[in-house]
């Protein structure tokens, strides 16, 4: 069995299954950008798969482009807040920040 | 089994056996030094997939930028001094249940699926071909994508030196 556009996108499904594991299970809040990093790189691998073995041309490159400038663009300001709240809580556990929870 | 086969293989492992790290291992550096390991292999597979620019803009922008980022994020919000920089995890019988439906059901369907293959064209350098298609047909987005890029750079400024 050759390898198809079958093996690319079961690559990719695993990706973003451990990326959405690593969103709901991390406590910290940078893994959980992490786990967010690995649904947009399965995503990609998606894009770029179809793109090369559809009749798509070049539009999935381009897609993923995109794909990586706002995933560039969601880390800075992610990251930005993080550090705010790392200032004002001094901790950055998902399950400890719930001033808001009456 | 021919080299194409075992490269995807090699690049596949790889991708998935560090994402695998990076989602179970208890220490954040830990964690983000295998997210490189990711990185690269999904930089791996968009060669095999004749998309060289894409991966090369992989490499730079997530290994040489976001990583670096998320990195000085571990460091800026932990305690260097402490020895243990460890993270908890929640939710964690719900999640392995409810990821491992979630995946099942995904697999089966991308494996069952009655894909249409086109049949597929030698792999050409695909540099020029984008650049032609970023400034006629994808000329607006490629603007409108400047415009946020300089929004978040200005947002993420202004957020973070308060």
């Amino acid at each position: 069995m050759t390898v198809g556009l079958t093996h690319f996108l079961v690559v990719s499904t695993l990706l973003f299954s451990m990326g959405l594991y690593a969103i709901i299970t991390r406590k910290n809040a940078i893994l959980v950008l992490m786990g967010v990093e690995l649904i947009l790189n399965s995503a990609n691998i998606n894009f770029v798969a179809f793109s090369r073995f559809g009749n798509f041309g070049y539009s999935g490159h381009l897609v993923a482009l995109f794909v990586i400038v706002l995933a560039a663009a969601e880390a800075a300001i992610a990251l930005a807040i993080v550090l705010n709240i790392y200032k004002n809580l001094s901790t950055v556990n998902v399950d400890e920040i719930d001033n808001l929870r009456d | 089994m021919n080299y194409y086969d075992l490269i995807f293989y090699l690049f596949a492992a790889v991708t998935i056996l560090s994402a695998l790290m990076v989602v179970t291992n208890r220490n954040i550096v830990h964690s983000a030094f295998y997210l490189l390991f990711t990185f690269f292999g999904v930089a791996g597979l968009y060669v095999l997939l004749a998309a060289d620019f894409i991966a090369i803009v992989q490499l730079i922008v997530y290994v040489g930028g976001i990583l670096i980022l998320l990195l000085f994020g571990v460091m800026l919000t932990n305690k260097i001094t402490n020895v243990e920089i460890r993270t908890g995890t929640i939710n964690l019988v719900p999640a392995v249940i409810g990821v491992g439906l979630l995946a099942g059901a995904l697999l089966a369907a991308v494996i069952n699926a009655p894909w249409k293959i086109n049949n597929i064209e030698q792999a050409v350098p695909t540099t020029n071909i984008l650049g032609t298609l970023l400034l006629q047909e994808y000329l607006l987005i490629f603007e409108l994508l400047g415009i946020v890029l300089l929004i978040a750079l200005i947002g993420a400024a202004s957020i973070a030196r308060k």
